[in-house]
């Protein structure tokens, strides 16, 4: 068995095969792989009896259940109109510079992915980004080189 | 600047220690008595629609299925709204006291909160008020748990019955209404959703009574309202205030001083430009004399150093991608207004063009299928209307 075929083994263990699990899984996979591939898709539409149609229905419709390769940190800054006035566009420079990537690319060492997001809930604090499920606010080109060394950092330690 | 005009309340936030009383009384109270009290306090829903709360509860109550449903909305993707989160985080137990009070009323067993996944590092916190509060529930032998159930990053699934299809493992794609979910909701159960803020006010009505309540903001518009501050702002936050406060009174006590307008209700809502501050109010729409305006509370404020073609452009990009793409007034109407005034910006189309696009908004205003593609014209118009220089040139 394939690891994914583990990890929607166990996933659908915990949570059941009705319909109403359906959500919970494609989470429970993105919070490992950080993706749905096709072969999840597959896995997921054969353990709940239903169309793989369907479960990829599912899937492209939320922006946080991607249907892309990602990296492990997906970073996610928020677009939205106060973040946009608050200064955005220069961190997303920062961010562009420092992991040498444009947005909606991934790192070669498929550490990172750089995506833009609609509002995060934070506009007081603005300008905000998320990495995974991690809020980062109030941000400056000089705050996010730093998360983004320590990151680096950690990954090296890894 | 400062604390001029309006006065500042302080209910939702204020801790409450003796909440587990409260909720031993609430279990021991007639249904009919929740409801009148819930009734007579004149809450309408704090999502946005405006709904009586009370009625809601009292006509799923009506209904003779043995299995219901309360789910509470946290989905909170309205840009330039963050106050249910703070509800969340600092006072739990009030929004799950809310909910048992529902449930009894209308005998639900389940409850949900379903919280957008851009809030997934609420889970931990919120997790633990709930198991707490389902003691509670267990020494008073009420029967009732809560779930938490996430988002993944769709602002259409704050519209109730899109959250619902997403609940049930499908696209959040609205259903048609009616039936409404207090007749169809959940896995076809009745069902009442309730926005967070809804809930935490509902305790302090069943604590304090109604008529505390009551008596607060104006005419038809009763209670207090949280309102997420943001902006051109010296002090951006969450403040909690008296409905029916009049647009330049709220510009007053937190414009920079230079306000040149004020977005009421995020981009599904109306921009008030200046000339118009004194006779816009904040209220739902009623005896309130001049222009009233409904809320779920974001208040977004702009300086005279904003481009108004900016701001509309930020908020058509964002229903364009947020559309669910189901029906073609909103799909292809917000493709068709983000072109549009890209177009008329860059003189390839002439200004005459902002009037077959205002047009067009009428024209979705009617047609499209949900709140979404019918409030993207409150925007469109109030910024073009009142901006159109800014528009052209
Ligand atoms: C596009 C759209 C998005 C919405 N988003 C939210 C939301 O994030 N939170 C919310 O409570 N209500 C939202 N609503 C309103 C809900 O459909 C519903 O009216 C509300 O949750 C009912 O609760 P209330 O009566 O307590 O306000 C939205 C409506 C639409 C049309
Ligand atoms: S109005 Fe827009 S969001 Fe609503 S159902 Fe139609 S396409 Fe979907």
């Amino acid at each position: 068995m394939s690891d994914v075929q583990t990890l929607v083994k166990g996933l659908v263990k915990s949570y059941g095969r009705q319909e109403t699990s359906l959500m919970p899984i494609l989470q429970g996979v993105i919070k490992v792989e950080r993706s749905i591939s096709e072969s999840a898709m597959i896995e997921i539409a054969r353990e709940l009896e239903i169309s793989t149609a369907k479960v990829f229905g599912m899937a492209s419709f939320y922006s946080f259940l991607d249907t892309k390769p990602r990296g492990k940190y997906v970073i996610r800054i928020c677009k939205t109109i106060t973040c946009a006035m608050k200064g955005k566009n220069q961190i997303l420079l920062a961010l562009e510079d420092s992991l040498k990537i444009k947005v909606g690319e991934t790192t070669h060492d498929k550490h990172f992915t750089l995506l833009e997001t609609n509002c995060l809930g934070w506009c007081h604090k603005a300008p905000a980004m998320l990495i995974n499920e991690e809020v980062y606010t109030e941000l400056t080109p000089e705050k996010v080189r730093q998360i983004i060394e320590e990151y680096k950092k950690n990954e090296v330690v890894d | 600047m400062g604390t001029k005009h309006l006065r500042r309340m302080d209910l939702i936030f204020t801790r409450d220690d003796d909440y587990k009383n409260l909720v031993k009384d609430i279990l021991s109270r007639k249904n009919e008595d929740i409801i009148n009290e819930m009734m007579e306090s004149g809450l309408k829903g704090r999502g946005g629609a405006g709904f009586p709360t009370g009625l809601k509860w009292k006509l799923t109550s009506e209904k003779p299925e043995a299995t219901k449903y309360i789910i509470c909305n946290a989905d909170e993707g309205e840009p330039g709204t963050f106050k249910d989160r703070e509800i969340l985080t600092q006072v739990p137990y009030k929004v799950l006291t809310g909910m048992a009070a529902c449930a009894k009323v209308i005998g639900a067993k389940e409850g949900f909160i379903y919280l957008r996944g851009e809030y997934h590092f609420l889970v931990d916190l919120l997790s633990k008020a709930i198991d707490e509060f389902h003691q509670i529930c267990k020494v008073n032998s009420f029967d009732f748990n809560v779930y938490i159930f996430l988002g993944s990053g769709a602002y259409i699934c704050g519209e109730e019955s899109a959250l619902m299809e997403s609940m049930e493992g499908k696209r959040g794609e609205p259903r048609n209404k009616p039936p409404f979910p207090t007749d169809l909701g959940y896995l076809n159960k009745p069902t009442v959703v309730n926005n967070v803020e809804t809930l935490a006010h509902a305790f302090t009505i069943l604590k304090l009574g109604a008529k505390d309540f009551h008596d607060l903001g104006v005419q038809d518009s009763h209670g207090s309202k949280l309102f997420s501050v943001s902006g051109d702002t010296p002090i951006p936050g969450i403040y909690e205030l008296e409905l029916g406060m009049s647009v330049q009174d709220f510009a007053d006590d937190f414009g920079d001083g230079d306000c040149k307008a004020v977005q009421v209700g995020g981009a599904s809502g109306f921009l008030v430009p200046r000339k118009r501050f004194k006779e816009t109010s904040i209220g739902y729409q009623g005896k309130l004399k001049g222009i009233s305006l409904p809320t779920g509370g974001s208040m977004m404020l702009f300086n005279s150093s904003r481009s108004m073609y900016n701001v509309l452009s930020n908020y058509l990009d964002f229903f364009q991608e947020e559309s669910c793409g189901q029906c073609t007034p909103c799909r292809v109407g917000c493709q068709q207004l983000v072109k549009g005034i890209e177009q008329v910006k860059r003189g390839e189309k002439p200004a005459a063009y902002l009037d077959v696009l205002l047009k067009l908004t009428d024209t979705m205003k009617v047609t499209a299928k949900c709140g979404l593609g019918q409030s993207v014209a409150n925007s469109f118009q109030s910024i073009v209307e009142n901006f159109k220089e800014e528009m052209i040139y």
